[in-house]
């Protein structure tokens, strides 16, 4: 990647804060990221933790009454925090494309898939339905759907999760969008489907030029799938980095913790799963200090005062450890 | 060898779909878990094993084949006769909120069986009885007493489990069957589920029927793996030897499946299976996985295999079973 060209997408301090009960209450904070041309994102997260909502927002889809979006997102350059639904309108399908968990909610269940797919191609650019049908046809071979004339002929429902979802992909990339947020986009499918679905977000870099930002809560899918990793807990950053290092060398405690509770599926079994007591607290409820502290074994007096992000080698931590030279221990783990 | 606490034998469940069509959820299945083992059920959708586990506690009258349990065969028992065995047997689902009646309170929730059900000799529990059941449970569960007093909606999703766990408990059952009980938790909350599941079997000798899709935490419970593809049991044995070296191609596929949380120095892996799982409306003859098998045969295409040995104490239903790695 050319270190000076402008990152596809530049989000600063986003901040999302939706009225609860008559006060406002911060969903995301201040959370910032970069994503190059043909990188593969991951925001990893559990329930709650402000992933899906940085995405939507991203989208322009947030339209709960009294929502507050602040900060920035600058997508190839054009302010997306503020835009109008109507701008909006022209970016998303042609420039930015989403997919969800369930492609049963992107589709219609009275058309056909192609006609569908077609329609998306048509709405976006002067094409016959003639040639429209043709591209739609290359899409769904592309994805790996088999017998793609056929499949696009037929109606949501008579698809397997599996072709359903390499549907949903093929009409997200039917406007060739530079990026593509993909949502929990595997964890309604059985995992050798799934293994299929991460290959071919893999292969959108290189075949299609596209940019992923991949959400899932799930770390395995991220240590697969991703360039680089952003951890959320309790809508703020705790740690980001390239995979590699973020899995070789959690800084966050957070981080290090959700690996640990991960079940092996190789080498020794452990008597117990080391797990993170308690849960997550509620967006309302979040400490003043480090949101992770009440669950965090390392905590202590310093962690009464939220942690700024900090660079340590290649990884972004947001932790008072690293600055206190009390860097965590490597993983060892089994391959 | 101590006899089986449930067992399956050569269970067929069919369900009428239209146009004359069957699908055959279960298609002779036969297993026996014993007093104090873990049999972790695994498989993608369809396979039939959330089928199993239900006609395994009679919740689902099977079409064909018998369900033993204790000693007692309970395929075709009337309700009048099954209701003081349910007593020894008792389920816990996925949707930990879906369980709970969410306008009850949680002492009332998990008080219920012991009001429905007398207790050992035969009595009626007073309220005495009950208070103190409630107290004990809670304890056993890991939840405050001031839990009782609450709705389910005050609850997260792990604690919700708990108090499922909690209910299911209420009769001192001697089998539990879990239907994928950690798959809806998050990662942090998943490992204390798990980690309760284990107490709870070493302190009270639980048997289990543990049904997940997810390998690594099956293997983390399970004592025994039984691994189902379309309705049938394609390999069957203890937890370490079927998930170390499998046996069958279906259930390496499987494992190699599974995104695991490291990064791989030598880049991406190639998805091990290719295309869905077949309708189980229309298996493929022969073997049900030879559409999708990387080693199929000829022979695999027309003669179904079945379960047998293949020297190591495990059962495997294919003809080329793989060469053992360890």
């Amino acid at each position: 990647m050319d270190a000076d060209a402008p990152p596809l997408l530049a989000v600063r301090d986003l901040t999302i804060a939706l009225p609860v009960g008559g006060r406002m209450v911060t969903i995301v904070d201040s959370v910032s990221f970069t994503l190059g041309a043909r990188e593969i994102l991951g925001i990893v997260g559990e329930s709650g933790s402000g992933k899906s909502m940085t995405a939507l927002a991203l989208m322009g889809l947030i339209d709960a009454p009294g929502a507050r979006i602040t900060g920035s997102a600058r997508f190839k350059g054009r302010e997306l925090v503020g835009l109008p639904q109507r701008a909006f309108r022209t970016l998303r399908g042609r420039e930015i494309a989403m997919i969800f968990q369930d492609p049963m909610t992107a589709f219609t269940p009275v058309y056909t898939v192609g006609w569908q797919i077609d329609e998306q191609i048509r709405a976006h650019g002067r094409v016959t339905r003639k040639d429209a049908r043709v591209r739609t046809i290359r899409l769904l071979g592309d994805m790996g759907v088999p017998d793609p004339a056929r499949v696009a002929d037929r109606y949501p429902h008579q698809l397997s999760g599996g072709l359903r979802q390499r549907a949903m992909i093929a009409m997200a990339l039917s406007c060739n969008p530079s990026l593509l947020i993909a949502d929990e986009p595997t964890t309604a499918l059985d995992v050798t489907v799934q293994a299929q679905i991460l290959d071919l977000l893999r292969r959108l870099r290189r075949e299609y030029g596209s940019s992923v930002l991949l959400i899932t809560h799930d770390m395995g899918v991220v240590a697969e799938t991703c360039d680089r990793t952003m951890v959320l807990y309790s809508g703020t950053i705790a740690e980001r980095g390239p995979t590699g290092a973020v899995f070789a060398r959690p800084g966050h405690p957070y981080t290090a913790a959700l690996l640990d509770s991960i079940p092996p599926l190789h080498g020794a079994r452990p008597a117990r799963l080391p797990s993170i007591p308690g849960s997550p607290p509620a967006p309302a409820d979040r400490p003043a200090g480090c949101p992770f502290a009440p669950r965090c074994g390392y905590a202590h007096d310093a962690c009464a005062v939220r942690p700024p992000l900090l660079p340590r080698g290649v990884q972004d931590i947001a932790c008072v450890l690293p600055a206190e030279g009390r860097d965590l221990p490597a993983r060892c783990v089994s391959a | 060898m101590t006899a089986p606490l449930i067992e399956a034998q050569s269970l067929r469940m069919e369900y009428r779909v239209g146009r004359g069509q069957v699908l055959r959820a279960l298609d002779g299945v036969s297993l026996a878990v014993r007093p104090g083992e873990v049999l972790g059920l695994v498989g993608e959708s369809g396979c039939g094993k959330s089928t199993l586990g239900r006609c395994l506690l009679r919740l689902a009258r099977p079409t064909a084949g018998r369900v033993i349990f204790d000693g007692t065969d309970i395929t075709a028992l009337p309700e009048r006769t099954l209701r003081p065995l349910r007593q020894g047997m008792q389920m816990v689902f996925q949707d930990s909120y879906a369980s709970l009646n969410p306008r009850r309170r949680i002492g009332e929730l998990i008080a219920e069986p012991l009001r429905v059900h007398r207790d050992g000799q035969g009595r009626r529990r007073t309220a005495g009885d009950i208070a103190a059941r409630l107290a004990e449970l809670l304890d056993l569960v890991g939840l405050p007493q001031a839990a009782l007093a609450r709705y389910p909606h005050e609850f997260s999703g792990g604690q919700r489990q708990r108090i499922n766990i909690a209910r299911a408990l209420a009769l001192s059952p001697r089998l539990v069957v879990a239907d994928e009980p950690v798959s809806a938790l998050d990662v942090s909350i998943q490992a204390q589920i798990v980690n309760l599941f284990m107490d709870l079997r070493d302190r009270l000798g639980l048997t289990y029927v543990f049904v997940a899709h997810d390998l690594a935490v099956v293997r983390q419970i399970s004592t025994r793996v039984a691994v189902m593809y379309l309705g049938a049991i394609v390999e069957l044995g203890d937890a370490d030897t079927v998930l170390h070296s499998p046996a069958h191609p279906y259930t390496a596929a499987l494992i190699a499946a599974v995104p695991e949380p490291v990064v791989s120095p030598d880049g991406d892996r190639a998805p091990p299976l290719r295309g869905d799982v077949p309708s189980p409306i229309a298996p493929p003859p022969g073997c049900r996985f030879h559409t999708r098998c990387p080693i199929a045969q000829d022979r695999c295409r027309t003669d179904p295999p079945v379960l047998r040995d293949p020297g190591d104490g495990r059962q495997v239903a294919c003809h080329f079973p793989l060469e053992s790695s360890a």
